[in-house]
C-alpha cells in the first residue's frame, strides 16, 4: 500500500484541467444521482412527477437515517452489522410497551432508547473488551434478532390503540410531502452540523485518519468510539420508529439486511470504509441512489431480481469511482 | 578475491521535493561484507531498496556480473538473486518457518502442495545454517534472532548471490550477534557479497572488509576497513564543518527545575532513570537504538504505562499517568514517526494544527468557532513558516519539515512548556533540519524547554545544552555541552561499564 501511496505522489503537479476534473469527481455521485433520474424520466412516464418523487424520498427516509448513523462509525473507521436487528428490537420494545398500555410518548422513547442501549453496547464491546467491530456488531446483529423472536414469539406487535402513531409516519406536509422525509432532512442538517462543526465531529475523523495520532494528540478516542456507536443506536432507533409507524407494528423480523443497504448507501456517498473520510451529504445522495435506481428500475418493468443486480453493480462501481478519484489526486 | 560481483553506477533518485540520491556509486564483489554507512537520511535505505527493487532509480545504471539489469520490482531482484532483510521483518508470522522460507515458491505435487518435500528442503537449509529448530515450527513462537535466521535461510533458498541486511543487530543479544556472525563468515566462504547496513561501528569493525560512505544522499568514498580507523570512518559520515549545519549555540538555560523525573522504572525497558530539565534548555538523549530514550519520552508523556517513579512538573507531582493530564500540565510530545503517529496525513494542515485544542475554540455546545481556529492556525502557519498553498491542504500531502512544522504548531498552539522532540528531524533534508534547529532555538529562549531525542550524533553535539546517554533502559552518562564529544558519548552508548 505504502509503495503505491508513494508512487502515486510522484506524479506530476496539476494542472488546471486536472483541478476541474477534481471538482467533478467530488459532485460524482450528486452528477450520478441527477443523472439517473434524467435517464429513468426518458425511460418512463411515470418517474418525474411529484408523487413518485415523494415515495422515493419516502422510500429513503428509513434508510437514509440509518445511513446516517453508520456513517459516523464508518468515518472512525469502525462497522456497525446491527442495524437491522436492532432497528427491529426498537419497533418491537415500543410494541410491547405498547401493550402494557403506556402512552405513545413513552412507547417511542422506550423504543429509541432500547436502540441507543444496543449502540452502547456494541460501543462497549469494541472500546472496553477490544473487539475487532465487525465482530462485535455480526455477533449483536445474530443475539438481538434472537432477542427479538423470544420477546414476541416471532409475531408482529399491533400498535391497534394508538391510531396517532401511524400519522407520524403515514402523514403529509401541506398534503404533498411525507413526514419522514423532512424527519431525514432535519437529522441529515443536524447530523451534517455535528460533524462539520463541532469537536465531536472532528475527533471522529481524526480517529478515521490516524488513531495514534489523535490519541497522543490528548483526544479520548475510546470515548470518541463509544460515542458514535451510541450515536448510530440512537439514529437507529428513530428510524425504527419510523418503519413501526409506517407498518404500524413492530414486526421482529423486519429490517433484515437494512445494515447491508445503509453501509452501501454509505460507500456511494464517497465515504471510506478505512476511515477518515466521508460526509452526510454524500451518504444521504447515495441513499437516495439506492432507492431512485429501485423505483426506476420497477417503473420501467425490470424484474426484482435484476434489480438485485443492478444494485450490487452501482455500489462497486461507485467505490471503483472513488478509487480513480483519489488516483488523480 | 577481487571479482566484481554488483556495480552501482551514478545512481539518482528524486522524491517530491527532495533529491535523496544524487549520482552515488556503489559496488561489491563476491565474497566481501561491505558495510554501507552513513547518518540516518543519508540515502542507504534509499539506495537499497533500488537495489532490491522497491524502488526504481531515476538516473544511473546497475550491472551485475558485467550484464546491465533493469530492475522493477522486487520480483525481478529476486530473481537476479538480491534479497533485503529488512529492519522489520517480512515474516508471516502465523505460518511455520517452512511455509515462510518457501512463499512464493512454495514446493508442489502437480495442483497440491507437497508439505513433506517443503519441510525436508527447509530443514536442510536450517542445517547449513546450524540452526537447531525444527521446519514446522510457527514463526511467533521464534525469537527475534531465530526469525532473522529465517529470514537469511529465506533469501538462501533464492539462490542469492547478494544479501542485504539492514540493521541486522539492532535487536539482538552479545551471544546472537556471535552466531549471526558465523553465519555471515559462512556466506562469504560461499562467495555471496553481503551488504551490511549499520550504525555500529565497533561491530563492523570485526565482520566487515569494505566500507562505502554516504552523506545527504551523495556518494562520499570506499575504504579498507581495516585501513581506516573509527575517526577517518566518522569524519567521512559527518564531513561537513558542524557550525554549517547547525545554528550558532546560545544557551538560554536557567536555574529553575521544571520538570523532574525520578526513579521511573518499566519492567524490562526502563531502569531507574532520573532527571531533572531546566526551563529554557535543550537536554539531549543520545543512545543506540533500543536503548530506551524513546520510552523515557512515551513514559513522561503518559503513551505507556510506567511500574514506578514520579514524575514532577513545576514542584507539582504529575497526578495521573495519562497522556490528557501530560498535556493539561504543558506537555507536548513529538513523535519518531510522524507519518504512524505523529499526523493525521488524511486531514488539513488547519485541523492538525488546532487537534490538541479543539475546546478552546469551542462553545459550551462544542460547536467549534471556525474564523478563530483559522485566525490562530494561519499565525502559527506563518510564525513558523510553513509552507502550504494554504490551510486546507492535506497534512500528507507537504513535505517532512513541513509536517513536523505542523506538529510543533500543534503543542505551540496548546501553549506547551515542555516539548519532547523524538527523532527531529528524521527524514528531513539539510535545508529543512537548519529551519528546525533554529525554531528550537526560538522556543527556549521564549521559556520552553526542550527534551531531544536523536540517534544523530551530530545533532545531539550541536543542539544540546546538556546531554544524557543511555544503554539498555539505563542513563549511563551525563556529559555538559563543552565537554561532550562524538567519542564520549560513543563510549557510554555502546560500551559495558
Amino acid at each position: 500500500m505504502n509503495m503505491f501511496a508513494q508512487a502515486e505522489k510522484q506524479q506530476p503537479e496539476k494542472t488546471g484541467l486536472a483541478m476541474n476534473r477534481e471538482v467533478v469527481m467530488k459532485l460524482a455521485p450528486l452528477l450520478s444521482l441527477v443523472l439517473l433520474c434524467m435517464f429513468f424520466s426518458v425511460g418512463s412516464p411515470y418517474f418525474f412527477s411529484v408523487d413518485n418523487l415523494m415515495t422515493i424520498a419516502l422510500q429513503t427516509a428509513v434508510i437514509g437515517i440509518m445511513a446516517i448513523g453508520v456513517t459516523y462509525v464508518i468515518i472512525t473507521g469502525g462497522i456497525d452489522l446491527s442495524l437491522g436487528s436492532v432497528m427491529a428490537f426498537s419497533g418491537v420494545c415500543a410494541g410491547l410497551a405498547a401493550t402494557v398500555g403506556m402512552p405513545l410518548v413513552v412507547c417511542i422513547m422506550i423504543g429509541i432508547a432500547a436502540a441507543t442501549a444496543c449502540g452502547v453496547v456494541s460501543g462497549a464491546l469494541v472500546t472496553k473488551a477490544n473487539i475487532p467491530p465487525f465482530i462485535a456488531t455480526l455477533g449483536l446483529m445474530m443475539s438481538v434478532r434472537g432477542l427479538n423472536m423470544v420477546f414476541t414469539d416471532g409475531r408482529a406487535i399491533y400498535f391497534l390503540d394508538y391510531p396517532v402513531f401511524s400519522t407520524l409516519a403515514n402523514g403529509k406536509l401541506f398534503g404533498i410531502i411525507p413526514f419522514p422525509v423532512l424527519y431525514l432532512f432535519a437529522i441529515g442538517l443536524l447530523a451534517a452540523f455535528i460533524l462539520r462543526r463541532t469537536i465531536f465531529g472532528r475527533y471522529i475523523y481524526a480517529v478515521g485518519s490516524n488513531e495514534e495520532a489523535a490519541r497522543l494528540s490528548g483526544i479520548n478516542v475510546q470515548q470518541v468510539k463509544l460515542m458514535v456507536y451510541t450515536f448510530c443506536g440512537l439514529l437507529t432507533g428513530i428510524a425504527g420508529m419510523i418503519l413501526a409507524a409506517r407498518l404500524n407494528s413492530g414486526q421482529p423480523s423486519a429490517g433484515v439486511s437494512y445494515e447491508l443497504e445503509a453501509i452501501a448507501a454509505v460507500v456511494i456517498g464517497g465515504t471510506s470504509l478505512a476511515g477518515g473520510v466521508g460526509t452526510i451529504g454524500g451518504t444521504i445522495i447515495g441513499a437516495f441512489i439506492m432507492s431512485v435506481l429501485k423505483n426506476g428500475l420497477n417503473l420501467m418493468g425490470v424484474s426484482q431480481f435484476w434489480q438485485m443486480v443492478a444494485t450490487g453493480a452501482v455500489v462497486v462501481a461507485a467505490v471503483y469511482l472513488d478509487n480513480l478519484r483519489k488516483r488523480s489526486k | 578475491m577481487s571479482d566484481t560481483l554488483l556495480v552501482m553506477k551514478k545512481i539518482t533518485k528524486r522524491f517530491p521535493g527532495v533529491l535523496a540520491l544524487d549520482g552515488v556509486n556503489f559496488e561489491i564483489r563476491k565474497g566481501e561484507v561491505h558495510a554501507l554507512l552513513g547518518e540516518n537520511g543519508a540515502g542507504k535505505s534509499t539506495l537499497m531498496k533500488i537495489l532490491s527493487g522497491v524502488y526504481q532509480k531515476d538516473e544511473g545504471e546497475i550491472i551485475l556480473a558485467g550484464n546491465p539489469i533493469i530492475l522493477n520490482g522486487p520480483l525481478a531482484a529476486q530473481h537476479l538473486g538480491i534479497s533485503i532483510i529488512h529492519q522489520e521483518f517480512n515474516l508471516c508470522s502465523d505460518l511455520t518457518v517452512a511455509q515462510n522460507i518457501f512463499i512464493g515458491r512454495e514446493h508442489r505435487n502437480g495442483w497440491l502442495l507437497d508439505d513433506n518435500k517443503q519441510n525436508q528442503a527447509a530443514a536442510e537449509i536450517l542445517k547449513s545454517l546450524n540452526l537447531d529448530i525444527s521446519p514446522d515450527t510457527q514463526v511467533s513462537s521464534l525469537t527475534v534472532a531465530q526469525q532473522q535466521m529465517v529470514e537469511i535461510a529465506k533469501a538462501l533458498s533464492c539462490q542469492s548471490r547478494i544479501l542485504i541486511m539492514d540493521e541486522p543487530t539492532a535487536a539482538l543479544t552479545e551471544s546472537e550477534i556471535e552466531s549471526l556472525f558465523k553465519v555471515t563468515r559462512m556466506l562469504k566462504a560461499q562467495g555471496v557479497g553481503i551488504v551490511y547496513i549499520s550504525h555500529r561501528l565497533e561491530e563492523l569493525a570485526i565482520i566487515a572488509d569494505r566500507a562505502t560512505v554516504m552523506r545527504d544522499g551523495t556518494y562520499v568514498g570506499t575504504v579498507n576497513y581495516q585501513d581506516t580507523t573509527l575517526d577517518e570512518l566518522i569524519s567521512m559520515m559527518v564531513g561537513r564543518d558542524l557550525d554549517n549545519i547547525f545554528p550558532v549555540h546560545h544557551s538560554a538555560v536557567t536555574e529553575e527545575v521544571v520538570l523532574s523525573v525520578k526513579n521511573l522504572c518499566r519492567k524490562g525497558v526502563l531502569n531507574n532513570v532520573s532527571f531533572d530539565l531546566h526551563r529554557g534548555e535543550i537536554l539531549g538523549f543520545s543512545g543506540l537504538m533500543g536503548a530506551g530514550r524513546t520510552e523515557v519520552a512515551r513514559a513522561i508523556f503518559g503513551a505507556d504505562p510506567i511500574d514506578s517513579g514520579s514524575i514532577t512538573l513545576n514542584g507539582k507531582q504529575l497526578a495521573g499517568h495519562a497522556i490528557g493530564d501530560a498535556i493539561e500540565s504543558g506537555i507536548g510530545y513529538l513523535t519518531e514517526d510522524r507519518k504512524q503517529e505523529g499526523l493525521a496525513l488524511g486531514l488539513s494542515v488547519e485541523t492538525n494544527t488546532l487537534l490538541s485544542n479543539y475546546p478552546r475554540f469551542a462553545n459550551s455546545l462544542g460547536v467549534i468557532d471556525e474564523a478563530t481556529g483559522s485566525t490562530i492556525a494561519g499565525q502559527l502557519s506563518k510564525r513558523l513558516r510553513i509552507k502550504t498553498p494554504d490551510l486546507q491542504q492535506l497534512a500528507g500531502n507537504l513535505s517532512g519539515g513541513n509536517q513536523q512544522k505542523i506538529i510543533i504548531a500543534k503543542w505551540l498552539c496548546k501553549d506547551t512548556d515542555i516539548l519532547i522532540f523524538d527523532e527531529p528531524t528524521r527524514g528531513i533534508d539539510v535545508g529543512a533540519k537548519y529551519e528546525i534547529y533554529e525554531l528550537m532555538y526560538e522556543l527556549v529562549r521564549q521559556g520552553k524547554s526542550i527534551i531531544m531525542i536523536s540517534s544523530e550524533l551530530p545533532e545531539i553535539l550541536g543542539l544540546s545544552d546538556r546531554i544524557l546517554v543511555m544503554r539498555h533502559g539505563c542513563i549511563t552518562g551525563e556529559l555538559q555541552r563543552k565537554d561532550a564529544n562524538q567519542q564520549n558519548i560513543m563510549k557510554y552508548a555502546a560500551l559495558e561499564g
